[in-house]
């Protein structure tokens, strides 16, 4: 999967979880949490979106390193990378 | 034989509008099944039936705006449809959305007289008294006391409703509904309901406020490994700590788990937390985990992500706008670090989370950091007083240094 491609299902994911924002304004080095209106539970669920759509277990801890649209992109490709040569 | 009546789902609700039914006549229908949708201020709601029975009419179509206590729909027993009684045919056969609306508090009349006999309607003396010197119809009044009696407050309660009501159904241009749904601003509606509801508690509620700052490190040390163990999907948020802990605290301080009601407090046996949450468009609802004391944190997280999903995204049942007993409201990692909240009537206390902040603590004279989270309760006078209140908070604190037996 392409990083255009990754980069379109986060966003997805994310209108799912926040409909009412232009996620095309969206700073790609800012925390979502500044930009966005969501909480711990629209969090855990933009988590949930992403390990339906693309099988990529997140463990808690890695949390951080989804807080803003680069770090999600980044953080899923490096993990789709590892599935497929594992 | 019942009636099926327009439910009151909250103390700041006086009429709902039908936007669908889910049952047609002759159709079975047991308790707790959904009968209709109706449109409240606070979003499209499914209503549920309040007991067992046989659909005989609806009374009402979709597109009419119904107060609070009129009938929808007539049940017969489950038995078979009921024989013919020489009481029907002087029921009138149209239905209400023909009738034109009037101010539910006027006098009542041949056509809008209501089927409930007046005799048999649960209200205290007071509650009648009062409804006489405020020239209320009890009939037209859902009661939101205990087994769904008419206490003061709500008649007190629909008659300072009585004027919202009256420009919001008597329309001359439109006399069998108000406007479509889509055209009210549910912004604004849902801003005058919670204006209501607050102004109400602020004006008759005489609160009072104690807050305490409880250390959260063994129940994030907890929760994390737990997290580490589940799946994405079974993961708990530990806001859901907080419910249990809040819930189960409730068992040692049961006062504050109730409703003031006919100048009395009236202690619930169910513990049912009504959990505050915002709404996108602004704006907030508070629907009912019920049972919370009983539950496993598992089976909470579950039921509390599926209530937030449809705060968001509608399908709320009109049992859990109805019956919460207490209310909690948890600001999460955005909001501030203590919330003092307003009680919504009739209960009788609120307890608030804010956010979980790191700060320096002293453990065994050495100088730490902790996650700490200030922990509040806004208590009703009337009903307790800061003593019981503190035991409760001290309940809460003593229950969340042991997560695993949560």
């Amino acid at each position: 999967m392409s990083e255009p491609e990754i980069r379109e299902t986060v966003l997805r994911v994310l209108g799912e979880i926040a409909p009412e924002a232009d996620l095309t304004l969206l700073n790609p080095q800012a925390r979502l949490r500044d930009q966005l209106d969501i909480d711990s539970m629209d969090f855990l669920n933009f988590i949930i979106g992403l390990h339906k759509e693309l099988h990529v277990e997140i463990p808690e801890r890695d949390y951080a390193r989804l807080a803003t649209l680069a770090g999600c992109v980044d953080y899923v490709a490096t993990a789709i990378r590892s599935n497929s040569t594992a | 034989m019942s009636d099926f009546l327009m439910p009151k789902l909250g103390a700041d609700m006086s009429a709902g509008t039908l936007v669908a039914w889910h049952k047609k006549p002759g159709d079975k229908v047991r308790r707790g099944d959904i009968m209709a949708e109706v449109d409240t201020d606070k979003g499209v709601i499914d209503i549920e039936a309040f007991s067992d029975g046989i659909v005989e009419s609806l009374l009402v179509d979709p597109g009419t705006s119904v107060p609070v206590g009129m009938p929808l729909a007539r049940l017969s027993a489950e038995t078979g449809p009921s024989p013919p009684t020489p009481t029907s045919p002087s029921v009138p056969a149209t239905p209400i959305a023909k009738l034109t609306p009037v101010p539910r508090a006027s006098v009542p009349s041949a056509a809008t007289a209501s089927p409930v006999d007046l005799s048999r309607l649960r209200i205290s003396p007071s509650a009648r008294q009062r409804a006489r010197e405020l020239g209320v119809d009890p009939r037209t009044v859902q009661g939101m006391g205990r087994g769904g009696a008419i206490t003061r407050e709500d008649i007190e309660q629909a008659a300072a409703s009585r004027t919202t009501v009256t420009e919001s159904t008597t329309s001359p241009a439109m006399p069998s509904s108000v406007k479509p749904a889509e055209t009210v601003d549910r912004n604004l509606r849902m801003r005058q309901a919670i204006a209501a509801a607050m102004s109400r508690a602020n004006r008759e509620i005489p609160h009072y406020y104690l807050s305490t700052t409880i250390d959260m490190k063994a129940a994030l040390d907890w929760l994390a490994k737990q997290n580490e163990q589940r799946s994405v999907t079974d993961r708990l948020l530990y806001g859901v700590l907080l419910l249990k802990a809040t819930a189960v605290a409730l068992h040692v301080v049961p006062e504050l788990n109730a409703f003031w009601q006919d100048d009395r407090l009236v202690v619930q046996s169910s513990i049912h937390l009504g959990v505050a949450v915002a709404m996108r468009s602004g704006g907030l609802i508070a629907p009912a985990l019920h049972d919370a004391d009983r539950k496993s944190l598992s089976d909470l997280m579950r039921e509390f992500r599926d209530l937030v999903a449809r705060v968001r995204a509608g399908g709320l049942r009109s049992s859990e706008l109805s019956d919460p007993t207490i209310t909690v409201t948890s600001l999460g990692e955005q909001g501030a670090e203590a919330v003092y909240g307003v009680i919504y009537p009739p209960q009788v206390a609120l307890v608030g989370f804010g956010k979980v902040v790191e700060r320096p603590c002293l453990a065994d004279r050495n100088l730490v950091d902790r996650p700490v989270v200030t922990a509040t309760l806004a208590g009703d006078h009337r009903a307790t007083d800061g003593h019981r209140g503190s035991i409760f908070l001290a309940a809460v604190d003593r229950l969340l240094q042991e997560p695993e037996k949560l």
